[in-house]
């Protein structure tokens, strides 16, 4: 039951986030600039894991249920998981070198500064492909 | 670590994809891959047909080494600050004397999986979990930092985070004011490699102290190692059941 | 005697705000403190992996445990039937909330992640007895709210009664419950005895009263209001037992653990050679928190002197702090046994070293946060008794006591 609670509070806040968010990114389409351009592995592909339309306003859906499976079970699927998001979108510079997702003007950071709304993921995960994170160690 | 080494790490982990079943593969020098079979679907929950486990054979574990500890923080990215009270350990040296008869003893003391885990009865919001498999972690979605874990732990196996951490590896996502431990590198168990970076650096080091695997298998080198070697638990009085056991103390 | 009339704290404005302003500083100086902790990280403060609980752990179970206490002096009104206790009944309700809100306001702030709140609300482990403080806890402010309204509403003063028998055993449940946050730490030698619980309830008793007392005499005397000789003289005589109570339980925890033979070892840390735990609890537990505060209170001349009996009650409540911080880090510096009848000789700072016990030096941010939950406490309880009719007009015996008479 307070699981279910705890989703609820969840859910509505998240709803309340992705609503203002989603409409801003809506009118405005900008922010998200350099996602999909250039030297990120995205640029090559068709559409993300889902229609992109769709993962504008639900990627955080796939990414929470996912996190749960994986910490809880062991399961990690590759497709969504959030170190796949960060391979695919994350550029490199001039010189190979990965740029972090949450720099200024690269994907996450782009429409997530645009709305004001800081994810939380990057308290804790890599911002950068696990092969340059283990490259800087 | 070097580069090349990641980019390894990232072509065995597609490799072990292809080639679940397998029973003993040589995929990177001086890594063996034991029972895959259990180890990694990574698609699937993990269940509780496996149960992983240590035994540490401490008449091998030599003196004034730290190969484990050493691996253990480059596997999991445990950035050092310059300050041993507050920077985090999962895994550290122990040498004990036998109040009795002198005897000294050298051992790697880590969380040890018990099966009746205090830290997870005490967890206030259930983020210290027990997986199926045994593993005892924490979800550090839902860990708030109380360290009333740290309180019930009776080997003082875990650490908070008590500073802001630069680089997150992929592997093992941190970040400050929550509580960690040793996961027993879920994530090469995952990812269906059923070898800790500790028990990996030990036997290359020569020793071959830890022997890692799956306690539910008769066949696994664990089980064969516990049938023949006399073992017990750290503090057995507290019957926590746990899955590391040392032989020699 | 007469009914009795309750109006609001009426002192001066300028002294009113005077008084909150001050108070705001500490609360202030709190505040800067859990940003600063929170923005840096506990590393700067005197915690560390080893005493994982410090000085805003001591304040805040210190705070939580006065507030059950405080609930006494009500529950002694309503649930026994005292006569005389029955107009100290809402201030009593009133300071139970607001030490309760101070010591849990500390607890949430130290936490890694207080931004978590939500998560701690909402996600439980009910095996975990931390989860059930937090019903405990709850329940306690929601139970006492009412009792408090049964009190302060006539038409529903029917209801005082039972509310305050509920509250009653609620408050008791609630010190049990603190007190088992300990009692569940069966690997720790310092926390493995049974009679922690009925302890805790001891000294929250004590601690509570003497917050009441303090509370009632700076209050009436700030607003010109009287205070009887004789009920004061009943306040602190009651003070003097429990007192003598927490001494009695002190004494039956530490003979117990000696009677345990694996727990000879905190014995002598925490009586004979532990430093500054040994120090503090001589010195503050039992010198300072028991025999002065006890001599005070039944000396035949000193006990009839209000700044002596304030003393004491002061008294009481360090000696309190104190006791609260040998059992939270001295419990925790001393090197619980890992291997039992084996002596570390190497190992890293998480082991004892040849029995080293850890150390810990508090910081001044741990120590603003916790003096910032007790500034709470005081500020919160003066504007609930400056908005509302909390306070007996008067407390001068002849108003309160149904026995008094005129002594000749
Ligand atoms: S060793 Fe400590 S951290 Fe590990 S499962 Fe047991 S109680 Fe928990
Ligand atoms: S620190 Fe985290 S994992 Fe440990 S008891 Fe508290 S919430 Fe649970």
């Amino acid at each position: 039951m307070t699981s279910t609670l705890h989703r609820l509070v969840k859910v509505v806040s998240l709803a309340l986030l992705v609503g203002l968010g989603a409409t801003a990114i809506a009118e405005t389409d900008a922010p998200a600039g350099k996602a999909v351009e250039g030297s990120a592995k995205a640029n090559a592909l068709k559409s993300c894991v889902r229609p992109t339309d769709w993962m504008r306003r639900n990627h955080m859906e796939l990414i929470e249920h996912q996190r749960d499976l994986t910490v809880r079970q062991g399961v990690r699927v590759q497709k969504d998981s959030l170190a796949n998001c960060i391979d695919c979108h994350a550029r490199h510079d001039d010189k190979g070198q990965p740029v972090p997702v949450t720099a200024k003007g690269e994907f996450c950071q782009g429409c997530h500064g645009f709305v004001a709304a800081k994810p939380s993921c990057f308290q804790c995960h890599s911002t950068v492909p696990s092969s340059a994170d283990t490259a800087q160690r | 670590m070097s580069k090349s080494k990641g980019q390894t790490d990232m072509d065995r982990r597609t490799f072990m994809g292809l080639t679940v079943g397998a029973a003993a593969t040589l995929v990177a020098p001086g890594v063996f891959l034991h029972s895959i079979a259990q180890a990694g679907d990574r698609e699937q929950p993990v269940t509780d047909k496996v149960r992983w486990g240590m035994l540490v054979d401490t008449s091998k574990c030599a003196n004034g080494c730290s190969a484990c500890v050493d691996a253990c923080k480059t596997e999991n990215g445990l950035s050092n600050h310059g300050r041993p009270a507050t920077d985090p350990t999962w895994i550290r040296k122990v040498k004990v004397r036998d109040n009795f008869t002198g005897r000294e003893t050298n051992l790697p003391l880590m969380c040890q999986h018990c099966e009746f885990p205090p830290c997870v009865d005490v967890c206030p919001t259930g983020a210290s979990f027990k997986r199926a498999d045994g593993i005892v972690m924490v979800d550090r979605h839902v860990c708030i930092g109380c360290r009333y874990c740290m309180m019930a732990c009776p080997y003082k196996a875990r650490s908070f985070i008590h500073e802001d951490i630069e680089i997150k590896p992929t592997n093992a996502p941190r970040g400050k004011g929550c509580v960690e431990s040793c996961n027993l590198c879920v994530h090469r168990l995952d990812n269906g490699q059923a070898m800790t970076a500790c028990a990996e650096a030990c036997a290359k080091a020569g020793h071959n102290a830890l022997v890692f695997g799956d306690l539910k298998d008769p066949n696994s080198p664990v089980s064969q190692a516990l049938k023949q070697l006399p073992s017990r638990q750290i503090r057995a009085d507290l019957q926590l059941s746990t899955g590391v056991r040392y032989s020699g103390i | 005697m007469s009914k009795i009339h309750y109006r609001e704290w009426g002192i001066p404005s300028p002294t009113y705000w005077g008084i909150l302003i001050f108070l705001g500083l500490f609360i202030a100086a709190a505040g800067v403190s859990v940003l600063y902790m929170e923005h840096m990280g506990h590393w700067v403060t005197g915690m560390t992996n080893q005493i994982v609980w410090g000085t805003p752990h001591v304040f805040a179970v210190f705070l939580i445990v006065a507030a059950s206490g405080a609930l006494n002096v009500a529950s002694i009104g309503s649930v026994f039937g005292k006569k005389v206790y029955k107009p100290l009944a809402p201030l009593s309700g009133l300071l139970a909330i607001t030490l309760l809100v101070g010591g849990l306001l500390v607890l949430v702030l130290d936490l890694g992640r207080p931004d978590r709140l939500i998560v701690a609300m909402t996600t439980y482990n009910f095996k975990s007895i931390f989860a059930w403080n937090i019903y405990l806890y709850t329940g306690f402010m929601v139970i006492v709210a009412t009792y408090l309204f049964t009190m302060m509403e006539r038409k529903a003063n029917v209801y005082t009664k039972p509310m305050g028998f509920l509250a009653f055993v609620w408050r008791l449940a609630l010190t049990t419950g603190t007190g088992s946050i300990f009692g569940f730490l069966v690997a720790r030698q310092a926390y493995d005895a049974a009679v922690m619980a009925p302890m805790f309830i001891v000294m929250s008793f004590s601690f509570g009263l003497a917050f009441y007392i303090l509370m009632v005499m700076f209050m009436y005397n700030l607003d010109g209001r009287p205070v009887g000789d004789g009920l004061l003289n009943r306040l602190k005589n009651l003070l003097g037992v429990f007192v003598a109570g927490v001494l009695y339980f002190t004494l039956a925890y530490h003979l117990t653990n000696l009677y345990v033979t694996e727990n000879h070892g905190v014995e002598a840390f925490i009586l004979l050679n532990g430093g500054v735990y040994t120090t503090v609890f001589w010195m503050g537990e039992v010198i300072i928190g028991g025999l002065l505060p006890l001599a005070i209170i039944f000396h035949p001349g000193l006990s009839q002197s209000r700044c002596w009996i304030a003393a004491a009650c002061l008294l009481v409540l360090l000696g309190g702090l104190s006791k609260v911080f040998v059992i939270i880090i001295g419990g925790q510096a001393f090197p619980m046994s890992i291997f039992p009848g084996m002596t570390i000789v190497e190992g890293s700072v998480f082991d004892a070293v040849n029995g080293q016990p850890f150390s810990y030096a508090p910081s001044l941010p741990e120590v603003l946060l916790g003096l910032g939950g007790i500034a709470m406490a005081i500020a919160a309880t003066l504007v609930g008794v400056r908005m509302l009719k909390f306070l007996p007009v008067s407390l001068a015996d002849e108003a309160v006591d149904p026995h008094y008479s005129a002594k000749p």
